[in-house]
């Protein structure tokens, strides 16, 4: 019996070919993490996360990584929702994603959502590092529980730099044996789904993003930086994904 | 430390502008999230171990003496609403000239100079323990209670609740408060040496989404 649950990593480095597109010098994964290249639109490449095995599990240990560097557009996806499951092993399962992003590249990083399952437990990070006058759209979702099914634990982290100056850090903590207060009516008031979608772009610096609420359950917040923010929460995924790309198209034009 | 200094500073009649702030009770009511002494405690729960734990921990780094400039980011960049992030400025600058009549002291003078419009409250409130010769744990405890009290208090007003019943909100939520100030302290000192990256970022969407809708009322009660 594997006692320590799973270690897999899987990595991304896009660059720019000098032809005015995109290449994919590394481009590997492993365990639960594979990846794809597919056929992209315009000058970026696109890469499709496929999960080739359900996780991540109780114990797993799973990192992703995608470096673009000067002038390279990369977008990323990923083929289906990830299933945080309860697993043999009672430890927390961590994914960590570290993004970077070096100046005049772009990176749209827009997996599905991620869902935690009853029972399970995951903590999950994302660290995106950009550099002056680089590029992101990120969105990430949270469903708690299948449908009609109680949470599991999950802890989120989202931390955002420009130039090492962060502009987003925050933090959610869900599901039962929690922190109190976190279905209340503060925190999610017993929404199910949770999102953000983040937009960093260097025009935002000239013409800032104008802060509003998109209806009750969503809003438009610029950060400290040429940045913005969509939060959202949502009775279920699909409502989420609505409230999101709805935003979306007010803050930065179509993915490449 | 003087433990009649840290009264003083906690007491909700000090001149700091805290009574015109909800902390996003105004809002919560006006949706119907918050309706009675019961939904009020959840509410209060809530906020206490999302923006309590983070200002209380940014309290307590700032008594121990880290890099106000430093903290002041770390805030920023833990407060998305921008309507949040001018009323904990608004609130800084409000203590800081308190502060400074009560305990005058060379560390308020130099924030107030990098930070003319006013640094982020918690930030102010640490410097200001530290003036008044109390420590990061007081410091921790003033920002933890403010985050639960003034939404208590001011539930008395925007729903006619029983101030009795609101005050027994508080007293029950009295041994969560002593956690949360327990591990801001922890972070506090944690961040002393490995920066200020690892201070807790606990979030509460709602509070940030319906602060922004807020800022949008024509007719409200409270700043926030």
């Amino acid at each position: 019996m594997n006692t320590a649950g799973v270690r897999a990593g899987a990595r991304v480095v896009a660059r720019a070919d000098g032809r005015g597109g995109t290449c994919l010098p590394v481009l590997e994964g492993d365990g639960p993490l594979a990846l794809r290249r597919t056929r992209g639109s315009g000058t970026g490449a696109r890469v499709l996360l496929v999960g080739a095995m359900s996780g991540p599990l109780g114990g797993d240990r799973l990192t992703m990584r995608a470096e673009v560097g000067t002038g390279a557009r990369l977008g990323v996806g990923s083929a289906a929702a990830t299933l945080a499951l309860p697993g043999r092993h009672t430890d927390d399962a961590r994914y960590d994603v570290r993004l970077t992003v070096a100046p005049g590249g772009e990176l749209h990083w827009l997996p599905e959502q991620l869902i935690s399952v009853r029972g399970s437990s995951l903590l999950a990070t994302t660290h995106a590092d950009l550099a002056r006058g680089a590029r992101l759209v990120l969105r990430e979702e949270q469903v708690l529980g299948r449908s009609g099914e109680p949470p599991g634990r999950l802890i989120t982290r989202l931390t955002v730099r420009i130039a090492g100056r962060p502009v987003l850090d925050q933090q959610l903590t869900c599901g039962p044996g929690t922190r109190g207060g976190w279905d209340g009516p503060a925190v999610l008031g017993g929404h199910r789904a949770v999102g953000q979608l983040v937009v960093v772009r260097p025009e935002f610096d000239d013409e800032p993003v104008t802060a509003r609420a998109l209806g009750e359950g969503a809003a438009v917040l610029p950060l400290p930086g040429p940045a913005a923010l969509v939060t959202a929460v949502a009775p279920d995924a699909l409502r989420l994904r609505r409230l999101l790309d709805g935003a979306a198209h007010l803050l930065a034009p179509a993915p490449g | 430390m003087s433990r009649a200094a840290l009264l003083v500073l906690a007491d909700g009649r000090f001149p700091a502008g805290g009574h015109a702030h909800s902390g996003g009770a105004e809002a919560a009511v006006g949706a119907g999230r918050v309706t009675g002494a019961a939904s009020l405690e959840d509410f209060c729960r809530g906020r206490l171990h999302t923006a309590g734990l983070v200002s209380a921990s940014l309290a307590a780094a700032a008594a121990l003496g880290t890099d106000p400039v430093e903290l002041d980011a770390a805030a920023d960049a833990r407060t998305p609403s921008p309507a949040l992030r001018t009323a904990a400025r608004r609130l800084g600058r409000q203590l800081t000239r308190a502060a400074r009549a009560a305990w005058p002291s060379a560390e308020l003078d130099a924030l107030r100079r990098a930070f003319p419009k006013g640094a982020h409250q918690p930030v102010v409130l640490g410097v200001t323990a530290r003036a008044a010769g109390l420590g990061p744990a007081d410091a921790a405890y003033c920002a933890v209670y403010e985050s639960v009290s003034g939404p208590a208090t001011a539930t008395v007003r925007l729903l006619g609740l029983d101030p009795f019943e609101a005050t027994g909100v508080l007293a029950r939520l009295a041994p969560e408060m002593d956690e949360v100030a327990g591990a801001a302290v922890c972070a506090a000192e944690r961040a002393a040496g490995e920066g200020t990256d690892v201070l807790p970022a606990d979030s509460a969407p709602l509070l940030e989404i319906s602060a922004q809708a807020h800022a949008g009322w024509h007719m409200r009660l409270f700043a926030t």
